[in-house]
């Protein structure tokens, strides 16, 4: 099974339905899984601080959410995180591509990449980093820690995650 | 007329559905005016209001209000273009067009000089806009339950604000009574 499969698998297991991108490419695969189940409403976002208002919304309603991302749009986020996300206690998955991590070959996402991790330590974000593929094992209990807790939970997935460039 | 005026006007109609309110005074106007369980006051995070509303709305039945002003719609811009192309029915964006930050002391935005966010929904595909003076806002919003189409309301009226409190309830209060009432 690829990966994408087996992460889109997970996000249905863990009963999400309704999704939130601004795409990156290593994350088009798992973009593209979820347009094909049905499970998963999906509503491309302009900007990643909208995607997580129309998360909010999504969770209220009674959708549990989650937003595909990339860390370099983190700092647009900061004050919804604050002010909606962790004020309102919301749970919310970010399912970030960490751009500018080892085998990247575009110098300015590594200016980033070097904030991202104190950045979401600052913002008290738990963050799990997927290194290896085998790390996506832990994505389901990962999921649910974030909808028993009721916080943004941060899955940081690089270069080396997804097999390079 | 000035918001708080409209929103007078409007309670009647708003009372009895699912609200979203922007941050700042318009939560504050309301709050003081016909505070409901069925309101959810955004106490931070400007420009939200309308992406809030979307998510809820998409993902289930009820008529969900969203009240915004110019100048968060202009902070959210990319919201128009999602909105229109995510048709809820059971959606309303309404709009409340001052022309100036009225939360921050009246400066003016850029609505009320040369931009047009009626013209600017309708180009990003938003199919039913109406643009409207703040004396006619209650009539279009009751037109717009009833027409069940997702709806977007420019009501222009005078820059101004009431001298309300600030909501000190509980953000997780205003969330959780809000989600009762969606659920029942």
């Amino acid at each position: 099974m690829s990966i994408d499969s087996r992460i889109t698998d997970d996000l249905v297991a863990s009963r999400i339905e309704f999704v939130t991108t601004v795409p990156c490419k290593q994350l088009a695969g798992v973009i593209d899984e979820i347009d094909k189940r049905p499970e998963i409403a999906h509503v491309p976002a302009n900007k990643e601080d909208e995607g997580m208002g129309l998360c909010a919304g999504a969770w209220m309603g009674g959708k549990r959410p989650a937003i595909i991302m990339q860390n370099t749009a983190l700092g647009v986020t900061l004050n919804t995180l604050a002010t909606l996300t962790q004020f309102y206690r919301m749970p919310l998955p970010m399912l970030i591509s960490y751009r500018g991590e080892l085998g990247e070959p575009v110098a300015c996402q590594v200016e980033m990449a070097i904030h991202t991790k104190a950045l979401l330590a600052q913002m008290h974000i738990p963050a799990y980093h997927f290194h290896d593929q085998a790390d996506v094992a832990e994505l389901p209990k990962i999921l649910e820690y974030t909808f028993m807790c009721n916080k943004p939970v941060a899955i940081l997935t690089d270069a080396s995650f997804w097999g390079g460039y | 007329m000035i918001r708080s005026e409209i929103l007078k006007e409007i309670a009647p109609i708003l009372r009895d559905e699912l609200v979203v309110c922007n941050i700042g005074i318009p939560s504050q106007e309301l709050h003081a005016i016909d505070d409901q369980p069925s309101n959810f006051y955004m106490l931070g995070t400007m420009g939200l209001a309308s992406s809030i509303g979307l998510g809820l709305a998409l993902v289930q039945p009820k008529p969900v209000i969203v009240i915004d002003g110019d100048g968060s719609v202009l902070t959210n811009l990319g919201t128009l273009p999602t909105i229109a192309n995510n048709v809820a029915d059971n959606y309303i964006l309404l709009i409340i067009d001052n022309g100036s930050y009225g939360s921050t002391g009246d400066q003016p935005t850029y609505a009320g000089r040369k931009t047009s966010l009626a013209k600017v929904a309708e180009a990003c595909g938003c199919e039913r806009v109406i643009e409207c003076s703040a004396e006619d806002t209650g009539r279009v919003l009751q037109e717009a339950l009833e027409a069940r189409k997702m709806t977007v309301i420019v009501s222009k009226c005078e820059s101004g604000n009431a001298k309300m409190p600030v909501i000190t309830m509980d953000p997780v209060v205003i969330r959780d009574r809000f989600m009762k009432t969606v659920e029942a």
